[in-house]
C-alpha cells in the first residue's frame, strides 16, 4: 500500500512537471520569443499600425499569460483527482 | 464647487471605507493575522492581490515610461505580468501546501537550518524595505499635488491610516480593504482612458483603439503616432531594439523578482484550498491586465495628444504660441512637472529630439535652437482627465486611485517585514516558548515599528527611490525566488547548498548594481559610469536579477552535489509540499 502511494505520487508529480515544461514552452515562445527575440521573423504579419511582434510584446502576452494559467489550473485539478490526491 | 473641495470628498470618503474595513475586520489570533484565518475566496484573493502588486508605479508612472519608451518599454508590460506564470505553476500551490505563515517559514524548515531562515529573513526585510520608501514618497506626492499639503503631512496621513487597519486588522484588514483599493484604483484608472481612446479612435475599448484607425487621418493610430514622432527626430515608436540580450535578461530580471516577491507569495497562504491558489494566481492576473492592457493605450494616446497640442497644425507646421497654451499646461507648470524654455526667443514652443544628430540640419534651418519642452513621466496619467477635458470628479478619482495603489502596496509590504520579525526571529529563532497572545502583541509591535520606518524613510528618501525599485526586483530575483523554487523542484540540494546560493545570488547582484548606480546608492560613489557601451556584455544594472539567480541556482546545485544529501525527513517534506492531498491539517501547527 505504502509503495503504492510513493509510486502513484511519483507518476503524479511527472505528469504535472510535464505540464509545467509545455506550459514554459508557451510562456518563453510568446513573450521572449515572439515579443523580443523572434520579432523580426513575425514583422512582416500587419497588425493594427505595427506588426504582430509588437502585439504580442504589448497585449498579446499578457492575454496569453491568462490562458495559460488558467489552463494549467484546470488541468492539474483534473490531474489531482485521477491520481486521488485531492484536497 | 472647487477641484480642491471635491478632490477632498473623493479622497475623504476612500479613507472613511478603509476605516470602516479596518473596525470590522480586527484580527483575533495570529492565524489571522498573518493570513485573514486561512478562508479568503480566490477571486477574493485575486483582488487583492492586484491591488497588492499593483504600486504607486504601476499607476502613476508607467503609463508615463511607456509614453517616452514606445516598444522598448514592453519590457514592464511583459515582466511584471509573466511572474505570475511562474507563481502559479512553480511557487503558490506548492508552499499553500506546506501551510505556513511566512516566506522564510519554509526556507527555513526545508533546509533545516537556522542560517538559511536567517539569510531569508534578511533578503525579505532588504527587498521590502527598499520597495517600501516608494511607495511612502508616492503617497506623499500624491496627497501634496490634489490635497495642498506638504509632503510630509502627506507621509504622516498615509502612515496614521495604514496604522489604523494594518496593525489591528493584521492580513485580514489589510485583504479587505486592498479589495476597496483595487475597485477604487481601476475605476480610476479606465474612465479617463476610455474617453481619451472615444476622442482618438472613437472605439471606447482602449486596448482594442490602440491598435486600431485614428479618426482624424483615417490611418492606424500607431502609424500615425510613429510618424509625427519621427517627424522630430525621435525614435519611432514601434521600432525595435538592438541590444536584445539586455531586454531578454531585463524581463525575466522583472519576471523571476516579480514571483519571489515576498509580500505577493504570502497572500496565497490565505486561500482555503492549494487548488485555489492556482485559480486565484489566474485571477489575479485577470485584474491586474485590466489595467496593464489598459497602459499602453493610454501611453500611446497620450504621446499623440501632446505632441498635437503642441504641433495642432501637425509636426511640419508652426508650433503653438505660449501664450496660447492649453490650461492644463499652465496647471501643470505650476507644479514643475512642464518646464518651457524659450531658447530661441520667438514664443512659441518647440518641441523635438535635440540629441539626434540626424536631425540637427532640419532643426537649424526651421530656427529651432534646442528643445525647449520638457514634460515628467509622471503627469500623463495624473493629467489625463484634464487633457481630456473630464470634469472634476474624474480627477477627484485619479486623486483617490493613486492613493489607494500606493497605500495597498505599502500595507502588504508592511505585514511581510513585520511577520517575518515576530515569526521568524522572536518566535522561532529567539523565544520559540511565546503563547500565542505574546506572539500577537508581538506582531503589532513590528508592525508599527515597520510604519515608523517607513514614514522615516518616506520623509527622508536616500535621493535613489526609483534606483531601489530596482534593486529590489534583482534582489528577489537572485536570492528567495531560486531558493523557493529549488526547494520544492529538487530532493538533493541541501542547507549548504541552499545558503550559499542565496548568498552568492543577492552579493553579485548588488555588487553589479552598486558598480554603475553607487555604492549603498551614495551619490558620486559609482566605480563605472552607468552608460550602455561601460555595461558588462551589454547588461543593464536593472537586468542583473536574472544573472544573479543563474548564479544562485549553479551554486546551490554545485555545493549540494559535493556535500551530503538532506535528511530523509527533509526529503519527505518535499513530498508532502508536492501533492495537494492533506493540505487542511497542515495549517494548525
Amino acid at each position: 500500500m505504502a509503495d503504492n502511494d510513493k509510486e502513484n505520487a511519483a507518476a503524479y508529480w511527472k505528469a504535472n512537471v510535464r505540464l509545467i515544461t509545455w506550459s514554459l514552452v508557451v510562456w518563453a515562445l510568446v513573450s521572449y520569443g515572439f515579443g523580443i527575440l523572434l520579432r523580426p521573423l513575425v514583422s512582416g504579419i500587419p497588425v493594427g499600425g505595427t506588426d504582430l511582434g509588437f502585439w504580442f510584446a504589448q497585449q498579446g502576452s499578457i492575454i496569453t499569460f491568462i490562458l495559460i494559467i488558467f489552463h494549467y489550473a484546470w488541468r492539474l485539478n483534473k490531474l489531482d483527482k485521477e491520481f486521488g490526491v485531492e484536497e | 464647487m472647487s477641484q480642491y473641495w471635491i478632490n477632498m470628498m473623493f479622497v475623504g470618503a476612500s479613507f472613511l471605507l478603509y476605516i470602516g474595513i479596518a473596525v470590522w475586520a480586527r484580527a483575533g489570533s495570529t492565524k489571522e493575522f498573518y493570513v485573514a484565518g486561512g478562508g479568503v475566496h480566490p477571486v477574493t484573493n485575486g483582488m487583492a492581490t492586484a491591488a497588492d502588486w499593483m504600486s504607486a508605479a504601476s499607476f502613476i508612472s508607467m503609463a508615463g515610461l511607456i509614453a517616452s519608451g514606445g516598444y522598448a518599454t514592453s519590457v514592464y508590460l511583459m515582466g511584471w505580468t509573466g511572474g505570475y506564470v511562474l507563481l502559479a505553476m512553480l511557487l503558490a500551490p506548492y508552499l499553500r501546501k506546506f501551510g505556513k505563515f511566512t516566506v522564510p517559514d519554509f526556507i527555513g524548515d526545508r533546509f533545516y537550518s537556522r542560517g538559511a531562515r536567517l539569510t531569508a529573513v534578511v533578503c525579505l526585510i532588504l527587498i521590502s524595505v527598499t520597495y517600501v520608501i516608494g511607495q511612502m514618497a508616492g503617497a506623499g506626492v500624491a496627497f501634496s499635488r490634489f490635497l495642498e499639503v506638504s509632503n510630509s503631512a502627506g507621509i504622516w496621513i498615509a502612515a496614521a491610516i495604514v496604522f489604523a487597519y494594518a496593525v489591528f486588522g493584521g492580513m485580514k484588514g489589510i485583504t479587505y480593504t486592498q479589495v476597496a483599493q483595487y475597485v477604487v484604483l481601476i475605476i480610476a484608472y479606465t474612465i479617463p482612458a476610455v474617453f481619451i481612446a472615444m476622442q482618438l479612435t472613437g472605439n471606447p475599448i482602449p486596448m482594442f483603439g490602440m491598435f486600431g484607425t485614428h479618426v482624424e487621418s483615417g490611418i492606424p493610430l500607431l502609424d500615425k503616432l510613429d510618424q509625427v514622432v519621427t517627424d522630430l527626430g525621435f525614435t519611432a515608436y514601434t521600432a525595435d531594439v538592438d541590444n536584445k540580450l539586455n531586454m531578454f535578461l531585463f524581463t525575466l530580471s522583472l519576471m523571476i523578482g516579480t514571483a519571489g516577491l515576498p509580500h505577493v507569495i504570502i497572500r496565497f497562504f490565505t486561500v482555503p484550498k492549494v487548488a485555489d491558489a492556482r485559480w486565484s494566481a489566474g485571477w489575479t492576473l485577470v485584474f491586474i491586465a485590466l489595467l496593464y492592457l489598459t497602459a499602453p493605450a493610454v501611453g500611446s494616446m497620450a504621446r499623440l495628444n501632446l505632441v498635437n497640442t503642441i504641433y495642432p497644425e501637425g509636426p511640419a507646421a508652426e508650433a503653438i504660441r505660449y501664450e496660447d497654451r492649453p490650461e492644463w499646461v499652465q496647471t501643470w507648470e505650476r507644479t514643475g512637472l512642464i518646464k518651457w524654455e524659450d531658447k530661441n526667443a520667438d514664443g512659441r514652443v518647440q518641441m523635438y529630439n535635440d540629441a539626434n544628430a540626424a536631425f540637427t540640419p532640419t532643426a537649424t534651418e526651421r530656427g529651432w535652437t534646442g528643445n525647449e519642452l520638457t514634460v515628467n513621466n509622471d503627469i500623463i496619467v495624473l493629467a489625463n482627465p484634464e487633457i481630456a477635458n473630464l470634469p472634476g470628479w474624474v480627477i477627484g478619482l485619479i486623486a483617490a486611485g493613486a492613493i489607494a495603489a500606493a497605500l495597498s502596496t505599502a500595507a502588504g509590504l508592511l505585514l511581510a517585514i513585520s511577520s517575518a520579525i515576530s515569526h521568524d526571529l522572536i518566535k522561532t529563532l529567539i523565544n520559540p516558548k511565546i503563547s500565542e497572545k505574546s506572539e500577537m502583541l508581538a506582531a503589532r509591535l513590528s508592525m508599527t515599528a515597520a510604519i515608523l520606518l517607513a514614514t522615516w524613510l518616506g520623509l527622508n528618501p536616500p535621493g535613489f527611490a526609483a534606483q531601489v525599485v530596482a534593486l529590489a526586483f534583482g534582489l528577489a530575483a537572485a536570492s528567495l525566488f531560486p531558493a523557493l523554487m529549488m526547494g520544492i523542484f529538487s530532493k538533493r540540494v541541501n542547507s549548504k547548498g541552499a545558503v550559499a546560493g542565496m548568498l552568492v545570488g543577492v552579493i553579485s547582484t548588488a555588487v553589479y548594481i552598486f558598480l554603475y548606480l553607487g555604492w549603498f546608492f551614495i551619490p558620486g560613489t559609482a566605480s563605472i559610469p552607468n552608460t550602455p557601451d561601460q555595461w558588462w556584455m551589454g547588461i543593464s544594472p536593472q537586468a542583473f536579477g536574472a544573472v544573479g539567480a543563474v548564479l544562485n541556482f549553479a551554486v546551490a546545485y554545485a555545493v549540494s552535489m559535493a556535500t551530503e544529501a538532506p535528511p530523509q525527513e527533509i526529503q519527505d517534506l518535499v513530498e508532502s509540499v508536492r501533492t495537494p492531498k492533506g493540505a487542511g491539517v497542515a495549517l494548525d501547527h
